[in-house]
């Protein structure tokens, strides 16, 4: 219980560090992909020191309710994922917090924000069902929903779940909101949806934001380890590669449109996902 | 001993009177008298049977058997007579049809001289369900009465028929009592029939054109029901079986696979799953109270209930699975079918079939744990979707309108309502509200049975994220400086809508109480073992419940002095003021907003005809190896 307690705190306290120094080196390895030198590692806490110390605007005067909202869900999630809790109730609070994302969105009452929260209600319907199927599979891999059990099984999920695992790295790319998927909001304001889902955010909420997302990172990349948990050192390579290759896709691809990301994700997952689970259900019925 | 009778007679009672009494302004205190009644009856056997094993009410049923069956000749007569004032031929055939086949089961019954010694019992599950018509269904009668001037008043050409109206609503309570109490099963097929009339004639309640073309067919589509269901009966008859349903239950005997799979066809209709589902889309037309009650909290869920009563007859059979398998299809489909709809009632509408189609393909596994989540859904969507069906009614007549797009800015222009809606829906898809744990606990029970019934789980509750969270959008998405609307929803309204915003927080927050004293009882005595939660889960499920509560609190930080409200971003085109743009030729144009229905991607019509036909071919699957 006392290692429970003390990863979920020390996921509070760190996910944002860690994410910040990730976010720092994504935009460190994009700038040398595209032939720039790029800002330093933590340009990213910088950004958020400096939103933090901006004058408040906005639309509307409670404009960070619901980001706070996202924000608290966001850790409360990660912290239920570290602590070892119930993976599907994981997945609740992260689909929670994101809905409190998109309600800040609409709450704005602004032509862009609201066109980039009605593309991330469509992200997170592409994205959902893969992050089910895989609190899906690794019950039927490791016999029990709580990551804790999971992490502790001496036979790594990965190899049971391979069809789960590619498409849970397919809709990384949605969760990330990273090219071909930056559907609803984007690093790049020069686009067609500006900044979309964040256009009404400024200061502390863009700030909050911004802190949300590095936690929202840290957990998300914490569900790759899971599928090698018991080989440690191979799962943070593991985790190491698919980030790489996130950013990778994120700078040699353009936006796609809503419709093929719905698609292809619902696709991937029922083609991927959901027969991986019913061979593995069958699999498993077979062999005691 | 006497509590269950009298919530029997109670509203039966209420009903006559209200009915005599025509135009009388004694009908509000009346039906609060009433309500109250048997809503603090339904209470108090609660809260009696907690403690307690399954409380007996033997007597003889002779008389009532007989008392029935001219009863169900009388339903039959009156219901002919409107066929053919109608002309609907089909559904004449129908009610003679049904009517014959009753009479007939009715007389073979009291030839075989073996009547059922307990015709009433309350166990668990019989005293949730009465709570939730005692106390949903009684604060719906409360908030009609003042809806019902109200519509009253927005449709002056008609007479006023409001005491036929209280007559049919309070007739159809007393029914409902009667078949969650019923343990004989024509007690249990009569009062049946009695919701199916009284939802018949509420559906046509405007004898409008489409009124009556939507209660005829409500009426077609639970008579095949009733047949099938009254078909069960003789089978059980015929096989010399019981007909006390608690002994069907426990018997275990495979004999009574068939004439139970007859009974949960008729609860598929009742439920309105696919191939049944377009009576429910049609019962729309009715009035609000009556949707909520019969359509979302009550009648509906007779349907599931009988599958739930009847499941462990069902488990580990390919006859359960497929009745699964219909009400995963179910919820798929109109889980996805609701994405395209504006209007309220009909997004409504389908996410209750939605989630009726959740409780049936639990129910259908016949597994202790998914019967447990089962019985979980039934509590928290009677609740959440009463109070949905109310608002939206309620807003409705403030706005002139159910479409959700005309529901901008609601939170300003109507904030109580708003907020009334907004908990509402939270609940039918957040964590940490109530249906959301009942999908938890679903999800969790489907996965250990069959991986096919999950995945359309986890497709369909996708979906359901992108129709909710839209609306709900759409109602905080306001103007700055809108101002509320004055008001003059009558007070009986918002005082039940408060109730029941209430009564969805409180029931998520005593969840793990309502799980422990009054589900894992029901299915510790079906199936001598139930689910079991962590410790852990309830406290986190507590804690996210008290960051919810908590949140509110970020609204005392107001932006400081410093705070300076800017226009929205109109890409640099903003014209004087803040919602009016510079367009094409210099023109000023207003800033309009919708929100996504995926129409062309998503058509309600084929996703039904595709549903409808899946359906039947699984249907036609269920009859081929229950036979």
């Amino acid at each position: 219980m006392t290692r429970n307690f003390l990863a979920g705190f020390a996921y509070l306290l760190l996910a944002p560090l860690v994410g910040a120094l990730l976010a720092g080196l994504d935009r460190r390895i994009t700038a040398r992909m595209q032939g720039r030198r790029g800002p330093p590692i933590l340009q990213p806490i910088y950004d958020v020191l400096k939103l933090l110390a901006k004058e408040p605007i906005g639309v509307r005067r409670h404009g960070h309710f619901f980001v706070f909202g996202h924000l608290v869900f966001m850790m409360a999630a990660g912290f239920e994922f570290f602590f070892g809790g119930d993976l599907l109730i994981v997945i609740f609070a992260f689909a929670l917090a994101s809905v409190f994302l998109v309600l800040g969105a609409y709450a704005a009452h602004s032509p862009f924000s609201h066109i980039g929260a009605e593309r991330e209600l469509l992200q997170m319907m592409a994205a959902e069902p893969i992050l089910l199927l895989t609190a899906m599979g690794f019950y039927l891999a490791n016999g029990s929903f709580r990551v804790e059990y999971i992490a502790d099984h001496p036979t790594p999920a990965l190899f049971l779940l391979p069809g789960i695992f590619a498409a849970l790295a397919f809709i990384l790319t949605i969760k990330l909101r990273k090219s071909p998927f930056d559907l609803s909001t984007s690093h790049h304001a020069h686009q067609e949806i500006v900044k979309g889902l964040t256009t009404e955010f400024s200061g502390l909420s863009l700030a909050l934001v911004e802190i949300a997302h590095w936690y929202e990172t840290i957990m998300l990349l914490g569900l790759f380890y899971l599928f090698l948990a018991p080989y440690p050192l191979a799962a943070v390579l593991l985790v190491a590669v698919v980030y790489g290759l996130e950013i990778l896709l994120d700078n040699t691809s353009a936006r796609m449109k809503w419709q093929w990301a719905m698609k292809s994700s619902w696709t991937t997952a029922s083609l991927l996902g959901a027969i991986n689970l019913i061979v593995l259900y069958y699999w498993m019925g077979t062999t005691p | 001993m006497h509590i269950p009778l009298g919530l029997i007679l109670v509203p039966l009672a209420a009903a006559f009177i209200l009915l005599a009494l025509g135009r009388t302004k004694l009908r509000k205190p009346l039906v609060i008298v009433a309500t109250t009644a048997f809503g603090l009856g339904s209470l108090h056997l609660l809260f009696n049977q907690l403690s307690k094993d399954a409380l007996l009410v033997p007597f003889d049923e002779t008389p009532f058997l007989t008392g029935f069956g001219w009863a169900g000749l009388l339903i039959g007569a009156f219901l002919l007579e409107r066929c053919i004032r109608f002309r609907q031929p089909l559904a004449a055939l129908l009610v003679l049809t049904q009517t014959g086949l009753a009479w007939w089961a009715e007389h073979l019954t009291h030839l075989r001289h073996n009547p059922v010694g307990v015709p009433l019992i309350v166990d668990h599950f019989s005293a949730i369900m009465a709570a939730i018509i005692g106390i949903i269904g009684g604060l719906i009668c409360v908030h009609a009465v003042g809806y019902m001037k109200d519509w009253n008043h927005h449709h002056d050409k008609l007479p006023d028929r409001r005491n036929q109206f209280f007559f049919l609503l309070f007739l159809f309570i007393s029914a409902m009592f009667g078949l969650v109490f019923a343990n004989s099963l024509p007690w249990f097929v009569f009062f049946w029939e009695v919701t199916t009339l009284c939802s018949f004639l509420l559906i046509g309640y405007a004898r409008d054109a489409e009124a009556m073309k939507s209660a005829f067919l409500a009426l077609r589509l639970n008579l095949i029901g009733g047949i099938a269901m009254t078909a069960g009966w003789l089978l059980i008859l015929h096989r010399g079986g019981s007909l006390d349903m608690l002994q069907i239950v426990a018997s275990g005997d495979a004999m009574y696979l068939l004439p139970v799979v007859l009974l949960c066809i008729a609860g598929l209709a009742k439920s309105a799953q696919f191939p049944f589902s377009g009576w429910l889309l049609g019962a729309m037309v009715a009035p609000t109270p009556v949707s909520a009650m019969l359509h979302a909290s009550t009648m509906v869920k007779a349907g599931v209930y009988v599958i739930i009563r009847f499941a462990p007859v069902l488990q580990d059979t390919m006859a359960g699975l497929m009745i699964s398998l219909i009400g995963a299809t179910t919820f798929l489909l109109t889980s996805l079918a609701a994405i395209g709809q504006s209007n309220a009632k009909r997004v409504l509408a389908y996410s209750t079939i939605a989630n009726l189609g959740l409780i049936v393909t639990c129910a259908g596994t016949g597994q202790y744990n998914a019967i447990w989540a089962a019985i979980l859904l039934v509590i928290f969507h009677a609740v959440a979707k009463a109070l949905l069906f109310l608002a939206v009614g309620t807003v409705e007549h403030r706005l002139g309108s159910r479409d959700i797009e005309d529901m901008d800015g609601l939170v300003m222009r109507h904030p109580a309502l708003a907020v009334a809606m907004l908990v509402g829906i939270a609940g039918m898809f957040l964590a940490p509200f109530g249906l959301l744990i009942s999908k938890w606990a679903a999800l969790e029970a489907l996965i250990v049975v069959n991986p096919i019934l999950p995945i359309f789980v986890v497709f369909g509750s996708s979906a359901t994220l992108f129709f909710w969270a839209k609306w709900m959008g759409k109602m905080i998405g306001a103007e700055p400086g809108a101002r509320p609307v004055p008001d003059d929803t009558h007070s009986l309204e918002l005082i039940v809508l408060a109730v029941l915003t209430a009564l969805v927080i409180i029931c998520c927050a005593v969840f793990p109480w309502i799980a422990e004293v009054l589900i894992d009882p029901y299915v510790l005595s079906v199936y001598g073992r139930t689910m079991v939660i962590g410790r852990e889960t309830m406290v986190i499920m507590s804690i996210m419940l008290l960051l919810v509560a908590l949140l509110p609190l970020s609204l005392l930080y107001r932006g400081g002095e410093r705070f300076r409200r800017v226009s929205p971003y109109l890409a640099g085109a903003n014209y004087e003021h803040p919602y009016r743009f510079t367009g094409s030729a210099g023109k000023e144009y207003p800033m309009g907003m919708k929100n996504y229905y995926l129409a062309e991607y998503l058509p309600e019509l084929p996703i039904r005809r595709w549903g409808t036909i899946a359906c039947l071919v699984m249907m036609a699957v269920l009859m081929g190896v229950a036979l």
